[in-house]
């Protein structure tokens, strides 16, 4: 009887740690939102000061609050995140299904495809992107939506294909309805979990990403606030000893990129059958 | 064998085919960019009109159709030629082999060292699964996989080289020192950092796979024959489980090769190591089309010798695909 009411107590506490994760993540991009550009701009009598609590997180050569500067870089992360892990996410449920159901020539394109893609480092393909586009904030949203679907269309392709060897497709089959049909109603239902989880799962991927990029400074300008251009402009000054700018901005991504793998672990927890009651 | 012979030229073959389409679409990414190469070449101070540029254009072939000029540079590429760098006024070829070189040192030796921290951590995390220690590293392993390497090479740098003084703020080798008096210890210190830096990246992915390939080798029947037969820990996992958890380590540390070129892009920024990632993104924001062209096409290479040689490590150390049986 205790064992089975400890098990209940578990299932309720991923639920909780997913709403408490989504609702953080949720006020960080609303606090970023609504941060405005004096709060995170320079103020030349507030140089070079060391984190307190006034400025939590110490300002920059500029005066610039790097509390501030943080949120709202870390907002736009997010959104860019959100942008390009749902286009990236849609795109290889759309190739991962057509890839397995249809099979033959299409199978090999898609197949081929991704090889291709994952065949070029990452970030060079989003350097080259981002060149394409000449470069600026549209070059790096682009580059990251476009470059993050191969492993999950082989995740899904590798999905459906078992699915499709399910006896209830089988007898769909022989009941004569259509590919489409079948895909519509009997696989994708089933892929949806894994869909959900690889979206959330690509986040911190997207986010690392984007950061890496402008830290190059491929993208965004100098002045706007990123944990890219953050750091790198902290690169620029790091001889000066200002250890504050390099430490919690970064502290905060690595934060932000864990909490959304703990997201997709805790829904992948939920929805997941076989581990949805332990 | 011949089943051997036969997996290896169709996994180059299809590599052939892989970096033909890839070749096509770098060119076709960089080609179809807004950045125009002449203005990026003449610079935007310089006043040279408009038919001299004109000229220029022309002289590069930048009017013919994409086709030509995709199989022109395939032809030069073919010949060794892969043009004159703009930002760096030398040939391409000369400066992927000078850059190469210094980068090599730098990725090989991270590499080695994720590979074998990463492999320890697995096996130590797996042969006590479930204990503290393994939860320890577990999580340590997923701080490291959410860290981006690039931000603890800023916190080395911030601590090692500016607080505590211990190491170069940047370079391969010291500044203001002629070439040949550089030394090979010189050179160490100033690897130890980037190198470090790098070989975060690889470190969880490698320990995590590890671990579960162990304790799933731990599971197995001939493991429970071993401990019944008297074998300490020690020894099981020495005769029985470093043989099956080596293969699946060895493939995934040779298919890193692409985070790893990703990585030191990153890593060489951090601490301007004149290596290839760097001229990667000198040639982005300055423009350099050809050097561009050409370090992409040389990361593409690279990841495929990786790739390939995983495959092939794959077949040569799996039995059952080297006899020709299974599949």
């Amino acid at each position: 009887m205790r064992r089975i009411r400890r098990k209940k107590n578990q299932r309720k506490r991923t639920i909780y740690l997913i709403l408490l994760i989504g609702i953080l993540l949720l006020l960080l991009v609303i606090a970023g939102r609504f941060l405005s550009p004096e709060q995170y701009g320079p103020d030349y009598n507030e140089k070079k000061l060391t984190p307190s609590i006034q400025h939590l997180f110490g300002t920059d050569y500029l005066g610039r609050d790097m509390f501030a500067r943080t949120i709202k870089g870390l907002s736009n992360s997010i959104l860019i995140g959100t942008l390009a892990a749902g286009f990236s996410a849609c795109v290889a449920l759309v190739l991962g299904i057509l890839s397995a159901t249809i099979g033959g020539l299409v199978d090999k394109i898609i197949s081929y495809l991704v090889d291709l893609c994952m065949g070029i480092p990452h970030l060079v393909l989003l350097m080259l992107i981002s060149f394409m586009m000449g470069r600026g904030l549209r070059g790096v949203i682009v580059g990251i939506a476009l470059t993050h679907w191969p492993n999950l269309t082989r995740v899904i392709r590798g999905e459906v294909l078992q699915i499709k060897n399910m006896q209830y497709v089988k007898v769909a089959e022989k009941l004569g309805k259509s590919k489409i049909q079948i895909a519509f109603q009997h696989i994708l239902p089933h892929v949806i979990p894994q869909f959900i989880i690889g979206l959330i799962l690509l986040f911190p991927h997207a986010i690392l990403h984007e950061a890496g990029v402008t830290f190059l400074g491929f993208g965004l300008s100098v002045d706007t606030p990123a944990i890219g251009i953050i750091l790198s402009e902290a690169l620029k000054h790091i001889a000066t000893g200002m250890w504050w700018l390099v430490f919690f901005p970064g502290m905060m991504l690595v934060m932000v990129v864990m909490m959304f793998d703990q997201l997709g672990e805790h829904v992948r927890r939920l929805l997941d059958p076989s581990s949805a009651r332990e | 064998m011949n089943k051997y012979v036969k997996y290896i030229v169709t996994t180059l073959l299809r590599m052939v085919l892989l970096l033909i389409g890839v070749s096509i679409v770098c060119f076709m990414l960089i080609t179809s960019s807004p950045i125009d190469p002449v203005e990026a070449y003449v610079g935007s101070e310089s006043n040279i009109s408009q038919e001299q540029k004109d000229v220029i254009a022309e002289y590069w072939g930048l009017n013919n159709p994409p086709v030509q000029r995709y199989v022109t540079w395939v032809k030069n590429l073919l010949h060794g030629d892969m043009g004159i760098s703009i930002a760096y006024q030398k040939p391409v070829t000369q400066i992927l082999a000078q850059r190469f070189q210094t980068s090599a040192v730098l990725m090989i030796t991270a590499w080695i060292l994720s590979g074998i921290i990463g492999f320890l951590i697995g096996i130590v995390a797996g042969s006590h699964a479930g204990s503290v220690l393994d939860r320890v590293l577990k999580t340590f392993c997923f701080i490291l996989s959410s860290t981006p390497a690039f931000w603890i090479g800023l916190l080395l740098l911030a601590v090692c080289s500016v607080q505590l003084g211990w190491f170069p703020v940047g370079f391969a080798v010291p500044v203001g020192k002629a070439a040949s008096e550089v030394t090979v210890l010189d050179r160490i210190h100033h690897l130890i950092l980037p190198a470090l830096t790098l070989s975060i990246t690889g470190i969880s992915n490698i320990a995590l796979h590890t671990r579960q390939k162990l304790i799933d080798v731990l599971h197995s029947d001939y493991v429970l024959f071993a401990k019944a037969r008297g074998e300490s820990a020690f020894q099981i996992i020495k005769r029985h489980g470093l043989r099956n958890i080596a293969i699946p380590a060895l493939t995934l540390q040779f298919a890193s090769f692409s985070e790893l070129f990703g990585g030191s892009v990153l890593a060489e920024q951090v601490f301007s190591y004149p290596g290839l990632g760097n001229a990667a993104t000198t040639a982005g924001l300055k423009g350099d089309v050809p050097l561009l062209l050409g370090v992409a096409l040389f990361s593409v290479l690279f990841v495929f010798a990786g790739n390939f040689m995983a495959n092939l490590l794959y077949g040569v150390l799996n039995p059952q695909i080297r006899k020709g049986e299974g599949q």
